[in-house]
């Protein structure tokens, strides 16, 4: 029993281990407790406008100063925090559940059924980002759902494709063989037998594409394609700052330092998160 | 009295080639046989020879391409998935790969309680766990553990657990020994031995190792080529094999017994490739006693004396091999 806690422990304990696991795991609690904890933390609503504050530098009664209308932007920031958070979650969870279910059925099908859909994986991955953003866009105005669709629309092809390979492999091993011997449906086959074997490295690539959600969501927002203006976004934060940037440079600041560190925090955890997990890996690209 | 299982004429083709000369290679090239309820049957051969290809064809793994499978007087070979669920529960299968027959995330517990999980089986899973470990010797204390856990013979009794789980009347057993040390081989053996009467199950076993063919078969057929060359009860095969082939397996097997004198005959040349099975007699261009007749006439399985056999020209027990020139 107690061997059984310590070998549950063991990866937390050695991620804490590294020196960048640990800052990776302090960058991502610090975030998460802000966009938890925004409503207590921030002093001032995040869309109240006061135009006689605007442009404030950063100071006691205002954290990060404030913008161009005068709302004050560390209760921005925060709020922003849930935004950027929640999206990358939410989408980098669709784009699993979608990625896993589709590379289980490219891998496990019939061999038409695996080329046609590697064909509309390529065709998806061969839009470029940013296009295929404004093309969804154009059709569905922007929102907060779009950042969303094009995130799983952006992740899935790939996640699919790792599914769908060790599918293949694993589709003719013996255990897999043995449990259609016994007379387990494709459905049972494919998720008792296979999908346990599969996943980890999903999750641990999944965990190390957060920031690049999270850079997405701050993107499309800084765009004008994510979230409509009232609602904060670190992407609307910074597009506020950057009409004024030679002479209020701390909009700009406020908006890109949150994106900096969540990015850096998600990175170094996915990335020691891989070390722990496959040590062959260490010290590779 | 009704066979448990009774293979016709079955055929196993596979397709090869580039797309325009596909052409189809037979795995199992018409193989007929009967297992009676209780009875266990061995097939001997060569890597290549096909044996797992008909263990998988009998259990419905892998599509026939004539002939027929009967178990218990009902027809299988084309049933659908569906239909031959039901059947999944009365006949199971033990494969060559002792740890890799058994789901890496699974435990033990899980793994032996499989089967009834896929066959909506209603029992109480945690008591089932505890008779079945102890059916093959295993105690509680294994339940929690993952196949990697395992040493070879565990997982062996594991997987032997998983297929006698839901009182199956057949097993087919895969190479039951491969990848074990010859005393955990033993034990194995006297295991399946020991269920087999205790169960009444009955056996087909697969394998290339003539030790497991004499301690557990009470039938057995040697497979060349994906066809039965001989078949007979093992010990008046094991006393004197009547076909050039069986003879020479005999001979090369290892004999404990370092007084005994022993000839071993050497078989030339490579097997054949089943792209290119050699005309007449398939074993002719590896057989010491081949004769012209040999290399035109293709011999028909006939009964012979206590057994079957296909050959021109069986062996007299006791014989040697003629003196002659192998080329180099």
């Amino acid at each position: 029993m107690s061997a059984a806690v310590s070998d549950a422990w063991r990866p937390v304990r050695r991620l804490l281990a590294e020196p960048l696991g640990a800052l990776g795991i302090a960058l991502v609690l610090l975030v998460i407790g802000g966009a938890v904890l925004a409503d207590w933390l921030s002093v001032y609503e995040p869309s109240r406008i006061s135009p006689r504050d605007r442009f404030q530098g950063p100071s006691w009664t205002h954290l990060l100063g404030t913008d161009q209308l005068g709302r004050d932007l560390f209760s921005r920031v925060l709020h922003g925090g849930r935004i950027a958070l929640s999206v990358a979650l939410f989408s980098t969870a669709a784009s699993l559940a979608i990625g896993v279910v589709l590379g289980l059925i490219a891998g496990y099908g019939p061999r038409w059924l695996d080329n046609l859909m590697l064909l509309l994986f390529d065709s998806i991955k061969s839009f470029p980002t940013v296009m295929l953003a404004l093309a969804l866009v154009t059709l569905f105005g922007p929102s907060l759902t779009a950042v969303v669709v094009v995130v799983v629309l952006v992740n899935v092809p790939g996640y699919a494709r790792i599914i769908r390979t060790q599918t293949l492999a694993l589709k003719e091993s013996e255990f897999v063989t043995a449990a259609q011997s016994m007379g387990a449906g494709t459905a049972r086959v494919l998720r008792v037998h296979i999908m346990p074997n599969v996943i980890g490295p999903l999750l641990i690539l999944a965990s190390m594409d957060i920031p690049v959600v999270i850079a997405i969501e701050a993107g499309m927002s800084f765009l004008g394609l994510g979230v409509r203006p009232p609602t904060p976004s670190w992407g609307a934060i910074l597009n506020d700052g950057f009409t004024a940037i030679r002479d209020t440079p701390w909009i700009v600041i406020a908006g890109g330092l949150p994106i900096i560190l969540t990015t850096l925090g998600f990175t170094f955890l996915g990335e020691t998160l891989r070390d722990v997990f496959d040590p062959r890996l260490k010290g590779r690209g | 009295m009704t066979p448990l299982l009774d293979v016709r004429d079955l055929q196993v083709a596979f397709r090869t080639g580039p797309m325009l000369a596909r052409r189809d290679v037979l795995g199992v090239a018409g193989v007929s046989f009967r297992l009676h309820p209780g009875e266990t049957f061995a097939l001997v051969g060569e890597s290549g020879s096909g044996k797992t290809t008909l263990a998988r064809a009998i259990n419905g793994l892998q599509p026939i391409s004539a002939g027929s499978v009967h178990f218990d007087g009902q027809r299988i070979d084309r049933l659908g998935r569906a239909a031959m669920k039901p059947l999944r529960k009365v006949m199971s299968m033990m494969f060559q790969d002792p740890v890799g027959s058994l789901s890496p995330r699974m435990t033990v517990r899980d793994l032996v309680t499989e089967p009834f999980r896929i066959h909506g089986v209603r029992a109480e899973l945690a008591a089932e766990t505890t008779r079945l470990l102890a059916l093959v010797g295993l105690n509680d204390s294994f339940a929690d553990r993952f196949a990697h856990q395992l040493s070879g013979g565990q997982a062996r009794r594991v997987g032997v657990a998983r297929a006698i789980a839901l009182n199956p009347r057949l097993v087919i057993a895969d190479e039951p020994t491969a990848g074990l040390d010859v005393s955990v081989q033993g034990e194995v053996l006297n295991l399946l031995n020991d269920l087999r009467e205790r169960l009444g199950l009955s056996m087909v076993i697969i394998t290339h190792n003539l030790h497991v063919v004499h301690h557990v078969a009470d039938r057995m057929a040697v497979m060349y080529l994906g066809r039965f060359v001989e078949t007979g009860q093992t010990d008046a095969v094991f006393r004197a094999p009547a076909h050039p082939y069986t003879a020479a397996l005999l001979s090369a097997n290892p004999e404990p017994d370092p007084d005994k004198a022993r000839e071993r005959i050497a078989l030339p040349a490579e097997v054949p490739s089943l792209l290119a099975r050699p005309a007449g007699c398939e074993f002719h261009t590896r057989c010491p006693w081949a004769q012209a007749r040999c290399r035109t006439e293709a011999p028909e399985m006939r009964p012979h004396g206590d057994r079957h056999l296909a050959c021109h020209f069986p062996l007299a027990p006791g014989a040697r091999p003629p003196e002659r020139d192998i080329p180099t």
